[in-house]
């Protein structure tokens, strides 16, 4: 048995030798590491880095590792596992008898750092040389240099060549003999990089380094933070922008109702509950009957909601409401018990538990400008409140029934004298304020829990909105939610988000004692409003 | 204007229905055999003490929403104010028998490390300061607040959402930890009051005839306050406060007293039911308990005082039964009670019960029926 394995064995060299007379530098230069000399396995490196050989990298790799196995005067790389290949295939062996690894000294090291940097440096993958610029970018080490010229010379992807020229200035300022003139623009390289890696390199550097390129640094180094300062304020105010589109979506039809009736719609929050299960109810319905239109979902589920959520409110002033006008904390009783029935029968139907509503995938990811980064559910939202809002205030603007119900909000009596039917515009602009509540829970199933309390934590937000913008105003609404929303999130940093929130709550119970009406108040002559 | 005496005909009947409960509860826990049917076991002594001091902060409601047209969605806010006062008394009444047995400091601040005690907790071991603090800080928190609201004529559903963002404010403010007061799990592991271990039956049946007398004696300053020419003013400013100011009444006055009055009031009823259940947390501020308190007071009549206490016994006496027979169904009820009290029962149950008994009468007997008990003006 042995000896036939011998056979064989000799066979495979033999084929092995005949292969790597006819296949090129990489087969050439691997009989050099049994040689057990530095001078010639460092030749070997240099030949097989730019053989361009599928197996070279795991070659210098494991050499690297010490996993370069040399026995009986062949080549054999030991993988992770313990495993043999053969270096010259590929091929997976058994255990050599006595092979022992190719020895390495620092020269040979740094022959291997050198040839890997350049392989990785200089592949033919985008995604590689990326991952090799950003390691050069942290290790600068002063080898891979050379390489990294020659890769930026020969490089036409912008993102790369950026990381490649951000690399090369790493390793400059890392390197002491490098000159004056190199260095500065290095720092300027970095400079022009402007991130948070830029500014820890810029501010840590080297002891040695000349006196003109330190100041060049600290100065660089200021602007970065300045401008990472600024980016990050920004990012905040587009926090704040989020939130408060958000807010503007729960309050807007409180404000309709508000405005035109003067009875708080404690229900409200439960409108938005129902838009959200109303879109996960129609995701249901496309996972089970059409999974080709989940993309629309959305779509299907806006109109639905407004529906359904609409006629809901429809029927609560129908069967309530209307019974307790002129008596708006009746109302807010009355209107908060509907809200615990609408929780609890959600609650009994659908269950306790989170229900997991799908994000299309176009509304995932992110978009990246300069230091922001905008993920795209929340730049949807942000379109889409400002979108519901445009159309609120053309339908109140343009349309009779908003003409009514301005009438209305205005003087409801005089609105009455006119021919107006009150009490049926009351119907419809309950039933459009709880639709548009609707058509927010929709949205806001992208990007909260949605279960039975979703409403609840929207109530005092959106009441808060409404009576610092001031009743039965939309631009009031509008100001009202921005400004609470980029409040909040530039309060954040500073007090934490729990003492964000209170500082805001007081700032506008406060307020309203100086302003009872909110910001932008209905001028009327009533003696009480 | 004549003002009444205060005890008129329903306060003897409450003062005496309060009474009976200040015996009878004690008796039938104690002196009856416990196999009796008549027997009340130990664990429903502090059930029925809370709903004593359910119905002492539905009365305080009462006062304001029923008699000066204040409704205050924030008032559980003083309730849990002046809980908190007594759970701080209590906390340090257990001295090093906590679980880090520290002879100061309570366990929550050892457990966050701290090395002292707080100035806001400074006064609390002795119990009259805490007695005082019970009162003085919900008087003080509705005084500014009121000072600030009413001064400025917030009124209507306006005052109704700031209070409520008053309380959910002091909620964010209660859960977190750097607060000093325990943060999400509140105070609790109380030992004994007074020297008295607080969980033994003997303790928890004199808290309960103490709750009892709190309430009589609520009942009465109310009653008292609602008679007097200044309680006369208060239903004017309910009932036509611009024209009241014209009169040349400083509205906001009356208001500001009434409600730090008020406060107080739920400031007591809280401090007396912490040592009963044993726990305050900051969940008490959750402003959907402050709505509930309103609808106590709705069902059983507003603006009649003996009404909330009738109601605040039977709603908690139903959401018990309820919670522990159909627990899916107690919101249903509860947002039911809503609906039908505002929309059908607008004057509670001793509105419905005036108005049967006014009908009966007159078929009766042709006459008048005697002097109108209710204060409240139509």
């Amino acid at each position: 048995m042995t000896s036939l394995r011998r056979l064989l064995q000799a066979f495979v060299l033999l084929i092995g030798m005949v292969s790597a007379v006819v296949a090129g530098p990489y087969e050439d230069a691997l009989p050099k590491f049994a040689a057990d000399s530095y001078a010639d396995t460092e030749a070997a490196i240099g030949a097989v880095a730019g053989s361009g050989h599928a197996q070279a990298l795991n070659l210098v790799e494991a050499l690297r590792d010490g996993r370069l196995m040399v026995g009986a005067g062949q080549v054999y790389i030991r993988d992770a596992a313990g495993q043999f290949v053969e270096a010259a295939t590929g091929r997976s062996m058994e255990a050599p008898v006595g092979a022992k690894p190719v020895r390495v000294n620092n020269r040979v090291r740094r022959a291997v750092e050198a040839a890997l940097g350049s392989m990785t440096l200089l592949s033919p993958d985008a995604g590689i040389r990326l991952d090799a610029a950003r390691a050069v970018f942290r290790s600068r080490d002063a080898a891979a240099l050379p390489t990294l010229e020659k890769a930026i010379g020969q490089e036409s992807d912008a993102a790369v060549k950026g990381a490649l020229e951000s690399a090369r200035a790493a390793v400059l300022l890392a390197k002491p003999d490098a000159s004056s003139s190199d260095k500065l623009a290095a720092v300027e390289t970095l400079r022009a990089r402007g991130d948070q890696d830029a500014l820890a390199l810029l501010s840590s550097l080297p002891e040695g380094t000349p006196a003109g390129v330190s100041e060049a640094a600290i100065k660089a180094a200021e602007g970065i933070r300045s401008r990472l300062a600024l980016w990050n304020a920004v990012q905040n105010v587009w926090y704040g922008i989020s939130l408060g589109s958000v807010l503007l979506l729960a309050a807007i039809g409180l404000s309709i109702t508000f405005g035109t009736m003067g009875v708080i719609n404690m229900a409200h929050g439960e409108m938005v509950m129902i838009g959200a299960y109303t879109t996960f109810l129609v995701q249901e319905a496309i996972r089970t009957h059409a999974p080709g239109l989940f993309g629309v979902s959305l779509f299907i589920a806006l109109p639905l909601a407004f529906l359904v959520a609409g006629l809901i409110g429809i029927l609560i002033e129908r069967t309530v409401i209307r019974f307790l006008y002129g008596r708006a904390l009746e109302t807010l009783l009355a209107t908060w018990g509907i809200s615990l029935i609408l929780q609890q029968g959600v609650r009994t139907i659908f269950g306790p538990t989170n229900r997991e509503v799908g994000t299309p995938a176009w509304m995932s990811g992110a978009l990246e400008i300069g230091g922001l980064s905008l993920t795209y559910n929340r730049v949807a939202i942000v379109i889409f409140a400002f979108a519901v809002f445009a159309t609120l205030l053309l339908v109140l603007r343009y349309t009779s029934l908003g003409l009514y119900v301005r009438a209305v909000t205005q003087n409801r009596r005089m609105a009455g004298s006119m021919g107006i039917r009150t009490n049926r515009i009351d119907a419809l602009a309950f039933g459009l304020g709880s639709g548009v509540a609707g058509i927010a829970g929709v949205a806001l199933s992208q990007i909260d829990n949605v279960s039975p309390n979703l409403g609840q934590g929207y109530i005092i937000d959106s009441f808060m909105v409404v009576v610092f913008g001031g009743v039965g105003n939309l631009w009031g609404t509008l100001v009202g939610a921005m400004t609470l929303g980029i409040a909040n999130k530039l309060l954040e940093p500073y007090a934490g988000a729990v003492l964000g929130k209170i500082v805001l709550l007081v700032a506008i119970i406060l307020f309203i004692q100086r302003r009872p009406r909110g910001l932008f108040a209905l001028k009327g002559r009533a003696v009480e409003a | 204007m004549t003002t009444q005496s205060v005890l008129d005909r329903q306060s003897i009947i409450v003062l005496l229905l309060l009474a009976a409960a200040a015996v009878l509860v004690p008796v039938l826990n104690g002196a009856v055999a416990p196999g009796s049917p008549f027997h009340l076991s130990d664990h429903l002594v502090p059930l029925l003490g809370k709903y004593v001091c359910f119905a002492l902060l539905a009365l305080s409601v009462d006062l304001i929403w029923g008699f000066c047209g204040i409704l205050s969605l924030g008032h559980g806010a003083f309730f849990a104010l002046g809980g908190y006062a007594m759970g701080m008394y209590l906390m340090r009444q257990i001295g090093p028998r906590g679980v880090y047995a520290d002879p100061v400091l309570p366990d929550f601040m050892v457990f966050l490390n701290w090395k002292e005690l707080p100035w806001f907790w400074q006064g609390f071991d002795w119990f009259p300061f805490a007695a005082l603090m019970v009162l003085v800080v919900p008087g003080i928190l509705a005084f500014v607040f009121g000072w600030f609201a009413f001064r400025s004529r917030v009124t209507g559903v306006y005052l109704s959402i700031i209070t409520q963002a008053m309380t959910f404010a002091l909620m964010l403010a209660f859960f977190r930890n750097d607060m000093g007061f325990g943060g999400n799990n509140g105070l609790t592991d109380f030992k004994d009051i007074l020297g008295f271990p607080i969980q033994a039956a003997s303790t928890r049946v004199v808290l309960f005839v103490l709750s009892v007398a709190a309430l009589a004696g609520g009942y009465l300053i109310c009653r008292w306050v609602v008679n007097s020419k200044f309680g006369k003013v208060l239903v004017a400013v309910r009932d036509a406060e611009s024209r009241t100011r014209f009169l040349g009444y400083r509205v906001e006055h009356y208001k500001l007293a009434v409600f730090t009055l008020s406060a107080m009031l739920a400031g007591v009823a809280g401090a007396l039911y912490v040592p009963q259940v044993g726990i305050i947390n900051p969940s008490e501020f959750a402003p959907a308990n402050s709505i509930e308190v309103v609808i106590w007071v709705a069902v059983g009549g507003r603006g009649t005082l003996a009404g909330p206490i009738l109601g605040a016994l039977l709603v908690n006496a139903g959401k018990t039964w309820f919670t522990g027979v159909l627990p899916e169904f107690w919101l249903f009820a509860l947002g039911g009670l809503f609906v039908f009290v505002t929309l059908l029962m607008p004057r509670g149950i001793l509105g419905a019960a005036k108005d049967l008994y006014a009908q009966a009468g007159q078929r009766l007997k042709p006459r008048p029926v005697s002097e109108p008990v209710s204060q409240a003006a139509e």
